[in-house]
């Protein structure tokens, strides 16, 4: 059968018109690409931060790009980082090639992050990373600016301060220990996942602990996903450990806070627990988690700056569970991206890396600054302190995850105390009271 | 610290006793290596937490349940999958694995990957100079030796045991004496990922549900029964308590490196294998049976 001409021509015109027309509409919007674990509680708190993001600014129209009003468009990508890393470096490859997308946000594991930062760096896209803390991430964009400036970290701050936090969190309980219970040394067993950003923290333990006047009983190392820490657990009952110190990310958070709390181990746990930072996390332990202190950014009540209610609350109402530091994404598009793409007037990443990077602006986690390092360069890292972000210690009580922590707190001598409204006393656990009261 | 050792290494050699007899059950009567072996572990470990937490059964009915359900699961997946092509070991092999990755991807569309956990079945501890022993460790290593010995009775006082038995030592005679071979081997399918699901049923209240949880022990249940000697079921016993007691120790002895005890565990294996290339129990030639 012969086409007629002139309907191959309304073909060819339409064909014409569909591949001038469509770039032209897709560059109406500002497409941000979502990177993470999307199966796993992280990756979901990545697309739940990021899709309240878009829904925000969709709502008012959009963001003033020079003289254009530009939408968000969200592309979502499962790194599936836990598991497989060629998954993460395709899916940042089909987030850069395919999509074309404009700003990614997102990554968790550093090992996955770290090559899928290099990846968006030959693409020249800004990359702000929200959940993995390695150091390593940030030290590259000082050492190589020209090739790493497109990187920012969004969430958390990085493992030192991580590390430094849980100490004070850590001074703090055994503070309370000694005054309650009349220990006269605390006695800390440090038990650390095998994951490369605990490894910095473990070499910290032993160095400031003894500092702090505390003795290291032990160091013990569970796999990520251990599935039994019974024996683990066991020797550290036989250490005399007053403290447990965690430093977990994974699934063995579950597994060692609730068999600690099924045997009543007589050790209070603090440090940092990523799965106790969920809403699932009592559950998840069968009603076993209770007392687990762990570092934290967001608790239900509690406010650290005027932001925090609303963002809670919003999400809660949105998501039904308190958000955790991956929904932090929700910060770096409507705080940090928008009030920069609108400044700049423009989508040109070096650009908006120029006035990004000396912004000073808050979210509800604290106020985020960039920090610089001894020889002035930029890390792209986030500052931490009073008036910065200084994170939450929470702690199970009763089934409901409270904040404890900052509480009266002083960062230096001579400082002004520091409390979050809605922060409440610490609790030990009454195993442990029974144990060491005399 | 002694007892800690024996403790956890007998609750951790129990579990894998269950798994790798399984599996040896199967390889041994049908020449079947199936890979998807521990994936059944899983399903019957979401079975009862779905079962528990969503339906609101009971656990010890949940898990009953679990066990037939996933047992019949099993059953469908060899007539399906592995029935077709078994005479095929390459291809068994590589079916097999499919099947597991299959199972692990249904259950993370499903339940994602989030971590879930079943209750115990009993709570509290026991105080045994003091070392403390949670009831369902006990109740676990009690229901594994249970139902070890009734796998063991099986297979030696009955006329399916002494069939398995029989099309064990040596496929063809056992057709030649009149045995239906394919139906044996359907039968210990059956057994074999049954005691899969009961591993599954007495680890779930000790662990954490998740979509992953089935590869640790497949790596296990493999180097269990190469160390015991393969299809070996007096091999893979003492090969599960080897490895679970070496695994226990490790933890004890260097706390630093309690990650290396998987490590640790399969280098006995290769240790024992360069002494013994056979396994334990197993024997040198295939022309031996």
């Amino acid at each position: 059968m012969k086409i007629p001409k002139f309907l191959l021509s309304i073909l060819l015109i339409a064909c014409l018109v569909m591949a001038i027309g469509l770039p032209a509409y897709a560059a109406k919007v500002i497409k941000i690409g979502v990177i993470g674990p999307m199966k796993f509680v992280q990756g979901k708190g990545h697309w739940n931060g990021a899709t309240m993001a878009a829904e925000e600014i969709n709502a008012k129209g959009g963001l003033w790009v020079g003289k254009k009003k530009m939408k968000i468009e969200l592309v979502k990508a499962d790194s599936n980082e836990f598991l497989s890393m060629t998954d993460a470096t395709n899916a940042m490859e089909l987030l850069l090639t395919r999509h074309k997308v404009d700003f990614l946000v997102g990554g968790f594991r550093t090992e996955a992050v770290l090559a899928m930062q290099d990846m968006a760096m030959d693409y020249k896209k800004i990359f702000i990373g929200v959940g993995a803390a390695s150091d390593e991430i940030c030290t590259r964009v000082a050492k190589d600016y020209n090739t790493y400036k497109y990187w920012f970290r969004g969430s958390p701050f990085n493992s030192s301060y991580l590390g430094k936090t849980s100490f004070i969190h850590l001074g703090t309980v055994a503070a309370i220990l000694k005054m309650s219970l009349h220990i006269p040394k605390i006695k800390v067993a440090v038990v650390a996942e095998k994951a490369m950003w605990t490894e910095g923290m473990i070499k910290a333990c032993e160095v400031y602990l003894p500092k702090m006047g505390m003795e290291v009983v032990g160091v013990w190392r569970p796999s990520q996903v251990a599935t039994d820490v019974t024996a683990e657990l066991s020797a550290i009952q036989r250490s005399g450990a007053h403290i447990v110190f965690t430093i977990f990310s994974s699934s063995v958070g579950i597994t060692f806070a609730r068999q600690a709390g099924e045997l009543k181990i007589p050790a209070a746990m603090v440090g940092i627990n990523v799965e106790a930072q969920k809403d699932g996390f009592y559950e998840a332990t069968e009603r076993m988690g209770n007392y687990v202190m762990t570092l934290n950014t967001y608790a239900r009540g509690v406010e650290v700056n005027q932001l925090t209610p609303r963002f809670v609350n919003t999400y809660i109402k949105r998501f039904g569970e308190t958000p955790t530091y991956t929904a932090d994404t929700y910060a770096a598009i409507i705080y940090s991206l928008a009030p920069t793409i609108e400044e700049a007037g423009t989508l040109d990443a070096d650009k908006i890396v120029a006035i990004l990077e000396n912004r000073e602006y808050a979210v509800p986690s604290g106020k985020i600054g960039y920090l610089k390092d001894a020889q002035g360069r930029h890390l792209h890292e986030l500052k931490w302190g009073p008036g910065y972000l200084t994170s939450l210690g929470v702690q199970w009580q009763d089934g409901k995850l409270v904040a404890v922590w900052p509480n009266r707190w002083k960062a230096a001598k001579g400082a002004p105390e520091i409390t979050y409204k809605g922060v409440v006393p610490y609790k030990i656990a009454p195993w442990v009271i029974e144990k060491y009261k005399k | 610290m002694i007892l800690d050792i024996i403790t956890s290494g007998l609750i951790n050699g129990s579990v894998y006793a269950l798994l790798a007899i399984g599996f040896s059950l199967i390889y041994g009567a049908a020449r079947i290596v199936n890979l998807a072996h521990t994936a059944f572990y899983m399903v019957a470990s979401y079975c009862i937490y779905f079962a528990t937490h969503k339906m609101g059964v009971h656990p010890v009915l949940a898990m009953l349940v679990a066990i037939i359900l996933v047992a019949f699961i099993g059953l469908a997946f060899y007539k399906l999958f592995i029935d077709p092509i078994r005479e095929h070991e390459a291809a068994v092999l590589i079916a097999t694995i499919a099947m597991a990755m299959a199972m692990q991807e249904i259950m993370l569309i499903i339940f994602t990957g989030d971590y879930l956990s079943v209750p115990s079945l009993v709570k509290g501890y026991l105080k045994i100079i003091g070392v403390k022993i949670a009831y369902q460790q006990l109740l676990t290593i009690c229901v594994a030796l249970l139902i070890l010995a009734g796998v063991w009775a099986l297979l030696k006082k009955t006329r399916v045991g002494l069939a398995i038995r029989s099309t064990a030592q040596d496929r063809e005679v056992a057709n030649l004496m009149g045995m239906n071979e394919s139906r044996v081997a359907m039968i210990t399918m059956g057994v074999s990922v049954g005691l899969a699901a009961f591993a599954g049923a007495v680890v779930v209240p000790l662990t954490v549900v998740n979509p992953h949880m089935w590869m640790h022990p497949l790596i296990f249940m493999l180097a269990i029964v190469v160390l015991g000697g393969l299809g070996s079921l007096k091999g893979s016993f003492a090969g599960a308590y080897i490895l679970g007691f070496t695994e226990a120790s490790v933890v004890f002895l260097i706390p630093l490196g309690a990650f290396l005890k998987g490590s640790v565990a399969l280098s006995v294996m290769i240790l024992v294998l360069l002494i013994r290339p056979e396994g334990l129990f197993g024997v040198a030639f295939e022309e031996e049976r």
